[in-house]
């Protein structure tokens, strides 16, 4: 995926058997699945089938009734049980703050757990505040209940990656935010996964967020049976069998725009303004490249907002943006998420962000729409040739 | 002079036994309701103790005591200690059981110890419940620290009581009277102290 180093260890489940006093059946049932180093793997399939059940045996919030899981070849057993957890991330819905304590306290809880030296933990938050894109001067010391869902849930996320786990948890992170943050969430998720490439095990119920985030997706059955594990790709192209093909869903020929990256086409450049630049020069730049808005930069290069040229005549400076919100989609967004944010905007282009938010051009629809044109055009192409190759009539 | 300067003594005494008594009740009551609240089977009974517990007339109690622990402070701490425990108890219990579950799991899930969960989230979140309870019980102790005069502890009782075994007298009022306004007075002052404590140790990501 990237050329990062993989800080990730590899996680295994052998065999892996919970049965719950009082119940005939396991609630998961002889689950084996290997995690490849820094891959992102999601759980996904019906409630109840012991997808929270599998994840807590992995940091023995549960213990199995049977099995082996090993964790970059140790068996998670044979180490001492808050020792382990210390070194294990774990995210669930929300973010599960603790409300009495601030948003550093919160995140500093493992480091400090772990006995690092205060100069080292202070460093660290304002590190994974920036990470999440959370300006650590305004947020460090608010209060859980001083932060939207969405933030909360950042915080949530920072919290898990503290004290540098190579083995991230998560059961349900985004589930509690609407759909836009939700997928701003996810793309901050892959942008950080890129850089620190973890070993993530995620639970999810959004075959789109499974398909967006996952490496390979697992799909699960009553019991924890794996019905399929393999790439999203793979699963959307040829399910596994009929449980898998009714999961996945009707229409995954459109689930495909939900596997294209923003990054898969070409991106637009833009005119842009920076905060504090003379007017003047932004709109020679406009003027030259035709287009009657330009997007305003913030300092570190974050796309804040758009503005018509005709708002700026008459002023001196670029004036700065009214809130905090940072605009776009991650250039790793998926081409649905663009197309949302396109239909949301009025200027009929999506912001597109690489690293950190920073700017990286747009994209505008006839480029979707070229793409869109393109792929059915294959699909119809390997629809339309029999499997012998023979043109249909 | 000698007279305001017992008065003072007196009320000092009262309020110096009722602290006493309501610190000591808060860690025992806090320390039942965690056991109450990890053994299911127990709440049944803490409940009813406590409801029961409260219906005991202070007397009947004290009468019980005098022969076990004998006349003074003895019984008198005894008395206030129990009566005291059992508002903060029920409040207690509620308040642990009232913290989010998955709250306590992320914690034990980050890795923190069972008694480092229970301080530093679980006593917290629960504190300012906790702390109502502990100012209900400061109210009533007030209360049962003057009864438990009858045994000759120590406080503002004794003037009460003193009032009321000699009515009639030209000063029986004037005595009960300075007793019942101590009380009350002093009651109000600690009253505004714990509302003031709960202030300062209420964490403001969660006062009200
Ligand atoms: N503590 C428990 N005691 C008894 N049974 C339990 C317990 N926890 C879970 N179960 C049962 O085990 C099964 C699997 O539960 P689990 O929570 O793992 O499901 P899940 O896949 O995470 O579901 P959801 O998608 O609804 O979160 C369910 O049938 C559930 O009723
Ligand atoms: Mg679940």
């Amino acid at each position: 995926m990237t050329d990062q180093p993989i800080s990730g260890v590899d996680l295994e489940l052998v065999d892996v058997t919970k049965s719950y006093p009082g119940q005939e059946r396991p609630a998961v049932d002889g689950l084996t699945l290997h995690v490849p180093a820094g891959e992102i793997v999601m759980f996904i399939g019906p409630s109840g089938c012991g997808k929270t059940t599998s994840l807590k045996m992995i940091n023995r919030l549960i213990e199995p009734t049977s099995g082996t899981i090993t964790i970059g070849g140790d068996d998670v057993r044979k180490q001492k049980v808050d020792e382990l957890r210390r070194h294990i991330g774990y995210v669930i819905q929300g973010g599960s703050l603790f409300p009495h304590m601030t948003v550093a306290q919160n995140i500093a809880l493992v480091p400090k757990l772990l006995k690092w030296d205060d100069k080292r933990v202070e460093a660290r938050v304002d590190e994974l505040l920036d990470l999440v894109n959370l300006d650590p001067g305004r947020y460090r010391d608010r209060y859980p209940r001083e932060l939207s869902g969405g933030q909360q849930q950042r915080v949530g996320v920072a919290r898990g990656l503290a004290s540098d786990p190579p083995v991230v948890l998560m059961d349900e992170p985004f589930g509690a935010v609407d759909p836009i943050t939700r997928s701003r969430l996810q793309d901050e998720l892959m942008s950080i996964q890129s850089e620190l490439r973890k070993t993530i095990v995620c639970v999810t119920h959004d075959i789109d967020e499974a398909v967006k985030l996952g490496d390979r997706i697992c799909i699960l059955q009553e019991g924890a049976q794996v019905a399929q594990y393999d790439t999203p790709e793979h699963v959307l192209a040829a399910p596994a069998n009929r449980f898998v093909e009714d999961f996945v869903g009707a229409g995954s020929g459109l689930k495909q725009l939900t596997l294209t990256r923003v990054d898969d086409i070409e991106l637009r450049s833009w005119p842009t303004a920076s905060v504090g630049e003379p007017v003047a020069e932004v709109l020679a730049r406009a003027g030259q490249a035709g287009e009657s808005s330009v997007i305003v930069l913030d300092q570190r290069r974050r796309p804040r907002a758009w503005c018509w040229v005709r708002d700026l005549e008459g002023q001196d400076r670029v004036p700065p943006p009214a809130g905090d919100e940072v605009l776009g989609v991650d250039r790793r967004a998926t081409l649905n998420d663009a197309l949302d944010d396109m239909l949301s905007s009025s200027y009929g282009a999506a912001v597109v962000t690489g690293r950190r938010d920073e700017f990286l051009g747009v994209v505008d629809f006839a480029s979707v729409t070229r793409h869109i044109q393109e792929t059915a055009q294959q699909v119809e192409a390997s629809a339309g040739s029999g499997p012998d190759g023979t043109e249909r009539t | 002079m000698q007279e305001r300067a017992d008065i003072v003594y007196g009320g000092y005494q009262h309020v110096s036994l009722v602290v006493q008594c309501v610190a000591l009740a808060a860690v025992i009551a806090f320390l039942l309701a965690v056991l109450v609240t990890r053994v299911p089977a127990l709440e049944g009974l803490a409940n009813a103790v406590s409801a029961i517990g409260l219906t005991l007339p202070s007397f009947a109690l004290l009468g019980f005591l005098l022969p076990l622990l004998g006349i003074g402070p003895g019984p008198a701490v005894a008395a206030v200690t129990f009566y005291a425990v059992l508002p903060i108890l029920r409040n207690a219990v509620v308040a642990l059981q009232g913290v989010d579950r998955t709250l306590l799991e992320s914690a034990r899930g980050m890795g923190m110890g069972a008694v480092a969960t229970l301080l530093r989230v679980q006593l917290p979140l629960a504190w300012p419940v906790i702390l109502a309870g502990i100012r209900t019980s400061t109210q009533m102790s007030m209360g049962v620290a003057a009864i438990a005069a009858v045994v000759l502890g120590p406080g503002l009782g004794g003037y009460i009581f003193s009032g009321l075994e000699q009515i009639g007298n030209a000063n029986a009022l004037y005595s009960a009277l300075v007793g019942t306004i101590g009380v009350v007075l002093l009651a109000l002052v600690l009253d505004a102290l714990l509302l003031l404590l709960g202030r300062l140790t209420t964490s403001k990501g969660i006062r009200a």
